[in-house]
Order: structure tokens, then sequence, then C-alpha cells
């Protein structure tokens, strides 16, 4: 259908007009919605993952079921997927990708990355998983065994990695930033910095 | 594309790409249409399959959700072709 | 409902051949044999709300699959876990 190669642009402005007009969607809605998207990032996970780091029932809570452990955090998960969340040991390391398409956590790490979208990523994640993490300089040592989650359903996944050594009796706010996006999808591995 | 050959060989680009504008708009019309009911994430996926080849991967991301709500809204009967001529400007 | 342990084949179908469709098997698992982690819960069909249809819950599964599979990449003892409806797993 010849309408729908018109350019994107126009696209949406007619659309949004539309939705508008209808009821559907109105503008300050639409507002709204991109406010409370733009709320959502990394920060959140990193926040999750520090605290469960120092507190153990957190961190069972959080393994158990993510959304409540997110909730508990205050932050809105209601009508969002089940976040799952992967549990780092000295033996498995995993990564997170969404062949079919970007299916991400978004409550808690924000929108996905452009990498996490792209078919490079979405292709080399499943048949070559170790070549594909050392782009980011990420090596795993022969005795670590990687599980890579396919998220091709209803779930949402994040990765809870590894505490760094040397980071006894570090406060949460201190180790919640040694955590960005790459660490909870398992493409990196936080450090001591 | 799990696996994939033809994009296997292909570096992956870890640099970030802020959203635009346009970006997170195409992006909260999608949670508005899923939050009303309007149109299932699994409707904008199928929509999205839908589109050629070529053209998707002419298309950037949001360019193929747009099209896909488009496409689905037109499906549905949410919107008419001829509405959406009017709204275009093409009447 | 299956259980923990108990190894499953991903039906070697493609029904993308036969009309439109939305499928969330991925196609490089079509005929694969992993083995069952754990029940994840009953979603309804996404094959169904792909096209606005009534969808029944159908029980997810997490299912290992262990590297290498068909391609020459891949480590041993490494493995995939993706998520699988019941109706795309048979016995193995």
């Amino acid at each position: 259908m010849s309408l729908l190669e018109t350019p994107s642009g126009k696209l949406l402005d007619a659309i949004s007009a539309l939705l508008a007009a209808k009821g559907i969607a109105a503008p300050d809605e639409i507002a709204e919605r991109i406010r409370i998207t733009d709320q959502a990032s990394p920060a959140r996970g990193a926040q999750m993952v520090a605290r469960a780091w120092t507190e153990p029932e957190f961190r069972a809570q959080m393994l158990a079921n993510g959304t409540l452990a997110a909730e508990s955090m205050g932050i809105p998960m209601r009508g969002l997927p089940p976040l799952g969340v992967l549990e780092d040991t000295a033996e498995v390391h995993h990564v997170v990708v969404c062949t079919l398409c970007s299916c991400y956590p978004r409550a808690v790490l924000g929108y996905p990355p452009f990498w996490f979208k792209s078919a490079a990523y979405r292709s080399r994640a499943v048949r070559d998983p170790r070549g594909l993490i050392a782009e980011w300089g990420t090596v795993l040592p022969d005795s670590v065994k990687l599980r890579v989650v396919d998220s091709t359903a209803d779930y949402r996944w994040m990765v809870l990695p590894l505490r760094p050594e040397g980071t006894e009796g570090w406060s949460v706010e201190q180790l919640a930033a040694l955590v960005d996006e790459g660490d909870m999808i398992g493409v990196t591995i936080p450090t001591r910095g | 594309m799990g696996g994939v050959s033809k994009y296997f060989c292909d570096a992956v680009d870890t640099e970030p790409h802020a959203l635009s504008d346009f970006d997170k708009h195409v992006d909260a019309i999608r949670q508005i249409l899923g939050g009303k009911r309007v149109m299932s994430v699994d409707e904008l996926r199928r929509g999205i399959e839908a589109i050629p080849e070529a053209e998707y991967h002419r298309l950037s991301y949001y360019q193929r959700w747009i099209r896909s709500i488009t496409f689905n809204l037109l499906e549905k009967g949410v919107i008419t072709e001829a509405e959406l001529r009017t709204a275009l400007g093409e009447a | 409902m299956l259980e923990a342990g108990q190894r499953v084949r991903v039906r070697d179908d493609w029904p993308e051949t036969r009309g439109p469709c939305h499928i969330r098997t991925p196609h490089y698992l079509r005929g694969e044999i992993g083995t069952v982690e754990r029940h994840l819960g009953d979603f309804p069909n996404p094959e169904d709300l792909a096209f606005a249809r009534p969808a029944p819950a159908k029980a997810l599964y997490h299912v290992r699959f262990d590297l290498p599979m068909h391609w020459p990449e891949g480590r041993a003892g490494d493995a995939l876990v993706v998520e699988i409806f019941e109706h795309w797993l048979e016995a193995a």
C-alpha cells in the first residue's frame, strides 16, 4: 500500500492528529508518556543490583520475583511484562539478547541502546557469544560457563552481576555507581573502576 | 535474526545513539495504544515483520514502528484510508 | 505439564511458509533438542494476540540448548536459554 510508504515524519504527524481527533491519544498524554519513559534509566537497575549486593533478603526477593523487588523500590511495574533476574556466579555468566525483536527490561534500564537492537548483535549473540562480548573487551575465563538468554516471549531479563572484589564496606550509592547498562545485559562486567 | 549469517560478520556499533524527538514520540504512541488495548505489542511486531526486506533495512528502528502502527490502525479500522489521506493533506 | 530436566524437541514446523503469522519460536531452534529448565507461567498465545484474536493462555518454559548447536562457533559447556511455549515442544 503506497500510503505506508509516506515519509515517516509526515506519517507520524498524520497519525498523531488522527489519534488526537479520535480521543485515543491527546498531545499532552503523549508528552506525559515521554516524560515518564525518560525517567527510566540504568540508574534504577544499578540501585537494585547494589542493594542485592548488600542485602541478602533483597537479593533473594529479586531473584525470586524481579517485578516485586522493583516495585518495592518504587519503580512502576504495573501493566508491564514480568521482570526476571539472572544471577551470575563464579561459575556462570549471563548475556541477554532478543533475537526476534528488541525486548528489553525498560522499566529498570530505560530505552534499549542502539547496539541491542542491531542485526549484528542479535545474530551473533546466540551463535558466537564469546566473540560478541569481546567487542566490549569482555573475556571470560575458561572456567566460567556462558549462558545466553534469548528473550523471545513474555519475560524481560536483567543480569545480576558479580560484586567486584575490593568493594567490601562500600555504600549502596558507591556500588550502584559501578554498574552500567552493559553490566546488566551481560556484555560487560562491573569493576572497581 | 538469531545466528543469521548475513549479519554474523558485522561489527557491533557500541557507541551511544541518543533518541530523537521523533523516536520518543513514536515510542509513546505505541505505549498508549498498548495501554488502551487498541494495538498489542504482538500486532506491532507482526506489522514490522510484514515490511518487505529491502524497505525494512532502509528504515530506522522507529520508522518501522510508525509504519507498523499505521498498518495496524488501518487494518483494524481504527482509522480509514480516506482519513489518513486527508490528514496527510492528500485529499 | 513438562517437568524440569525433561528432554524436548522444538517442533520442526514452519507456519511462515503457509501464510501470514507471527511466531515467537526462533527459526534457529526449529527441530533442536533441549532440556526444560522451568515453567515460567502461562501467558496468552502471541500467535493469536498478533491478529487480535482471543488468545488462550499457554504454558511457557525456559528451555536450555547446549552449545555448540548447528553452527561451528560456540563453546562446549556454554548454553542458550530460551522462552518457548508448550505447543512448540514435543518429547525427545
